[in-house]
This record gives C-alpha cells, structure tokens and sequence, in this order.
C-alpha cells in the first residue's frame, strides 16, 4: 500500500478548516498532518510535520498565502483555496496552478490534490513571486518581502529596502544594515516593486530611488549611484538613461 | 464665446435685425433741416449694421459684472463709461462713412446727378450730438438684453445639473443595491454553511435564516429613500452576526448608540460598505481578531456616525476597500451636497470612518 499523502490545512476561517477536515477525511490514501490559522503557523508547521501537500487561503492574516508558499519547500504540492478572487484566479488560470473555489465538492477537492501533486513530481511548483504579481490588481504594487532569516521569518516592507542584488540563482535584500538572501530572480522582483519608486539600474541591481543621494561619474562612461547608507551601486548606460528620465519626471 | 458668435445659424438672423435699426436710425438723421431721405438712408444702414457688431461688445463686461453680485456704482461706471467710448466710436466710424461717402468719384458724380447726396460731409456735425444720445441708449438696450441672455443661460445650466445630480443619486442606489451581494461575502458564507453542515448541523438552518434574512431586509430597505439610523444599525448587525460564524471569537462588535442619534434618518444601506471593509480589510488581517465599534450620537442639528475597527499595518497591500469608500462619498455628495462631511481616518492601527450629516 502506498504512503499515505500527508496533507496540511492553512485557513483562518475556523469553519473553512472543518470543512476541508471532514472532506479530505474522507478521501482515501490522505492523511492530515496539522492544522494552521495563518501563513507564519503554516510555515512553521510545515517544516516540521513535512507534509506532501498544503492547502493554503489566500488571504489570512500574519503570511497571506502567497507569501507562505514562498517559503514553503518547494517539494510541496500546493492547493488554493479561496472564495472569489477574479484576479487570482485569472492568474491561477494563466499560470497552472491548481486552485479549489469556495464552496467546494469534495470530488473537486480530490481533483485538485491529485493534479498538484502530479505537477510537483513533474515540472516543479510554480513561481511563488510571479504568481503573487499577476494576482494583484493593476496599480497595485509589492509592500513587503518575507525572507528566512536562519529558522526565523524576516518580513521588510519594500520602503525600508534599500537595494537588491543579483547573486547567482538568489537575490540579496539590504536593509537597515543587513542583508537577506532569497531565491529567487530579481526580474521577478522588478516586475513587482513600484516602478515610480524602484529602478533596476543595471543588470544586477534595484534601487530604492528614496534612498538615492547622489550619482557619481565612475570611469570615462559609466556612473555610480551613492546611497544614503553609503552603498555604492554601480549603474549601467541603460540604467543612466532610465535614472535621469525618471528623475527629471519627478520634478 | 458670445453665444450669438457662437453658433453659426444666429449671427444672420441677428444681423438681419439690424435692419430695422436701419429704418429708425434713417427716420432719425432724415428729420427737418437735417439730412435728406436719401443721404440719412447712405449713413443709417451702414452704422445700423456697425452697431449691431458693436453692441456685441457688451457681452463681455455684462458677464464679468453679474447683476447679483456687482454693486450699484460700480455697474453704472462700467456700463456708463463702456456706452460712452462705444457710441464715440461709432459715431467717428459715421465721421468715416460720410468722408467715405463724399469722395468716393462715383458717388460724387452721382451726387452732382442728384443734389439731394450732396453736403453730406457738411451735415454731419449736426447729426453727432442725436447720434451719439441714440448710441449710448442703443448700448444700454444691449446691456439689458445681454443681461437677459445671461440669466437664461444661467437658468438651463441649473436644470441641467439637476438632472445630472438625479442621475448620480440614482447611480449610487443602484450600486449600493449591488454591493449588497458582494461575491466575496456570499461565496464565504456558503462555504461557512457547507462546513456546519459537517460539523455542527443545527447551525445550519440558523445561518441560512440569519443569511436570507439579512439579504431580504437590506433589499426590502434599499427601496426605500431614508430609514431610521436604529433600523441600519440593526442591518449592520445583522450582516456582522453572519460574519461571526466565519470568525468566532475574532470578531467582537462594541456599540455606542445614543437614543437621540437612533432617530435620525440616513440613506439605506449607507453603513453597509463600511461595516463590510471593517470585517474584510480589518479583523481579518488581525490573527487574534478585534472589535468593530459602531459609534452614533446627535450634536445639535448634527448626526455623527462613527465606525472604527483595528487592522494590521504590516499586512501586504491589497484591494483596500477604497471602492466602498468611494461609494459612500458619492452617495453623502450627491444627497447633501456641502452639508455632508466624510473622512476615512487611518491611524496606525485603527481605521476611522466618520459621518456628519444634517439631522433630519
């Protein structure tokens, strides 16, 4: 007989949790590991029972479901489970990603586990990051970046961030005078940040602009921007070009 | 723009008005031992018709010199003053036409066929003190008009923002109507009775009533044009006993209701999206919950509605609930105009919704 799937349930809607207990009860070959009432208990949790699967609320408070799967092992299948999200769900659409829709039947539920453990095992979880920027609505921008900081959780709101930089297949975050690594791309993170107040100066690096004091001439062609800490960033031709025509814009 | 100017169809229609003018101002030059028939009927209808652009003019003074609001003195300088310069110009443009007159050849030719054309240079000087009394009345006639021409258009334009501000009225009834069956708070609850179904079945019937209950009297109230404040309290507090099965002991609601604020009448449903961003947008980003405070009392002629709830500042940005807010101000804009007064109040962790509307 197989191993049972171990599932964790993350709602912070008590009734949601028992209904999702009493279904997945029922389904055969599942086993529920725990319980959560929101993203940080959800992680935590997680690394410890090890589940095969999670089935994450979007919005809940501490870590919203996004943030949650972010730092989640990526060798977890993940299900979604919310009650009316357009956006969301468009982006669950686009994006293959295996959601349930609020109220839900438990063959729906069954389905939906099946098929995200099926892709785990297959082509990996989707983009946790990407998938938060698709589902937020237009205007709307990244306020905050969750990190592992050793066992703990870090999460920097983006205005204290000072920059980003490129380090292989991670990003490195500077702020208040340290510095958190995370995987993941920093295009992802580009496309996130608000770009009235974030700019990718070159390939490697974004810059908070509120944190920007001055931009120096480097060698012949190529600056450096100086920020009010005291990092020095180096700054490419294109993101000279795009620096001065956002400056000059916000004057 | 000179509403005559402005619209193509009445400038000839106007012009063509001018030839009466004509006539009149004919009759006047050609009296006894002025002018002949034929010389006042050379200089009338070129000046009628000059006068008719002239008298356009007072458009622009008249329309920075509203009757309500110019004092007495001041309308008489500038009308007076304004007559007095145009009816000097009009008469030296006649100077011009008379001059015109005597030396273009043809005419002078035709002067010698018929002497009655001639000396109209030489009579002229007779003619400008009458001339100029008729130019000043003519000026202050077109003043008058122009006045007229104002307050009717001032008139159509009231009408029309009255129908405009009907239409916004209806507008926001309508989508207060509609936000009643927010997706979100519907799916949530079906799901909610989904789960008592499973786990706790007597709830079950409870919440479907308590549900239907709540849908049925906020449409039942949304037809009607006011209802008491005690009335949509008592919707608000239904809609929040419903959301109490999704978040148990998260959601606690604490009241401040003074009995003379009860009576106050407000628009149906105007708390509605406030209550709901408070659960959506405040308990529920708090993993410990906290309590919605439904605040409202009378000050004079004055109804004050408060609605405050905690939240979590740190919580990622979401669709922020701005909608309803928006919603709300309309509403309070297009029923009270300037007499209402809306502030959503962020405090570090505390969301305030004030309202202060006229008591009625």
């Amino acid at each position: 007989m197989p191993d049972p799937t171990r599932v964790l349930i993350v709602d912070d809607e008590e009734p949601a949790r028992a209904v999702l207990k009493e279904m997945l009860g029922r389904v055969p070959g599942v086993r529920i590991v725990g319980e959560c009432g929101d993203g940080l208990e959800a992680v935590k949790v997680a690394a410890e029972a090890k589940p095969d699967a999670v089935f994450l609320d979007i919005q809940m408070p501490r870590l919203d479901g996004f943030e949650a799967m972010e730092l989640l092992d990526p060798a977890i299948a993940v299900v979604f489970v919310t009650a009316y999200d357009n956006y969301a769900v468009k982006a669950f659409e686009v994006r293959a990603v295996d959601y349930v829709l609020k109220p839900f039947s438990e063959t729906r539920l069954a389905e939906a586990l099946e098929r995200a453990r099926e892709r785990v095992r297959e082509k990996g979880r989707p983009d946790a990051g990407a998938l938060a920027a698709a589902s937020r609505p237009p205007g709307q921008f990244l306020s905050r970046v969750v990190v592992r900081d050793g066992p703990n959780i870090r999460v920097i709101p983006v205005v204290k961030l000072d920059f980003a930089e490129a380090q292989d297949d991670a990003v490195l975050f500077k702020t208040e005078g340290k510095k958190y690594r995370k995987p993941q791309t920093l295009a992802s993170l580009a496309d996130s940040l608000d770009p009235a107040r974030f700019l990718r100066v070159h390939r490697s690096y974004i810059i908070n602009l509120d944190r920007l004091q001055r931009v120096d001439l480097y060698a012949k062609n190529s600056h450096v921007a100086i920020l009010a800490d005291g990092s020095r960033i180096p700054v490419s031709r294109e993101g000279h070009a795009r620096l001065r025509e956002l400056l000059e814009g916000r004057r | 723009m000179h509403p005559i100017l402005a619209r193509k169809g009445r400038l000839l229609p106007y012009l063509a008005a001018s030839l009466p003018l004509g006539a009149l101002l004919t009759a006047l030059l050609a009296r006894p031992g002025a002018y002949s028939l034929a010389q006042a009927a050379a200089v009338a209808f070129p000046l009628g018709v000059i006068y008719a652009f002239l008298g356009l003019s007072a458009w622009y003074p008249c329309r920075s010199l509203p009757l309500t609001r110019a004092k007495v003195p001041l309308l008489l300088a500038m009308h007076g003053g304004a007559a007095l310069v145009t009816s000097a110009a009009w008469v030296l443009l006649g100077a011009g036409i008379v001059r015109l007159l005597d030396e273009v050849p043809s005419f002078a030719k035709a002067s010698e066929a018929k002497p009655a054309l001639s000396g109209i240079g030489e009579g002229y000087a007779a003619q400008v003190p009458p001339l100029f009394a008729v130019g000043v009345l003519l000026y202050l006639l077109s003043v008058a008009l122009h006045y007229v021409l104002l307050a009717f258009e001032a008139a159509r334009e009231a009408e029309r923002r009255e129908a405009q501000l009907v239409l916004l009225a209806r507008e926001a009834e309508l989508k207060a109507l509609k936000s009643q069956v927010q997706p979100h708070f519907l799916f949530n609850c079906l799901n909610s009775i989904s789960a008592l179904t499973g786990s706790d079945p007597p709830r079950v019937r409870e919440m479907c009533l308590g549900l239907a209950g709540f849908l049925r009297r906020s449409l039942a109230v949304g037809e009607r044009e006011s209802i008491p404040v005690g009335e949509e309290l008592s919707l608000a507090r239904s809609y929040l006993d419903v959301e109490r099965i999704r978040f148990g002991k998260r959601l606690a609601v604490e009241e401040s209701i003074e009995p003379s604020g009860e009576e106050c009448l407000v628009p149906p449903l105007l708390l509605q999206p406030l209550v709901e961003n408070a659960v959506v947008h405040g308990i529920a980003t708090l993993a410990e919950g906290g309590a919605v405070r439904l605040e409202a009392s009378r000050s004079g002629n004055r109804l004050r509605i408060v609605i405050e709830n905690p939240f979590d500042p740190n919580a990622p940005a979401r669709a922020s609930g701005g909608l309803g807010l928006k919603l709300v101000r309309d509403r309070l804009a297009a029923l009270y105009g300037p007499d209402a007064m809306f502030a959503a109040r962020r405090l570090e962790d505390r969301h305030l919704a004030i309202i202060s509307i006229p008591a009625r």
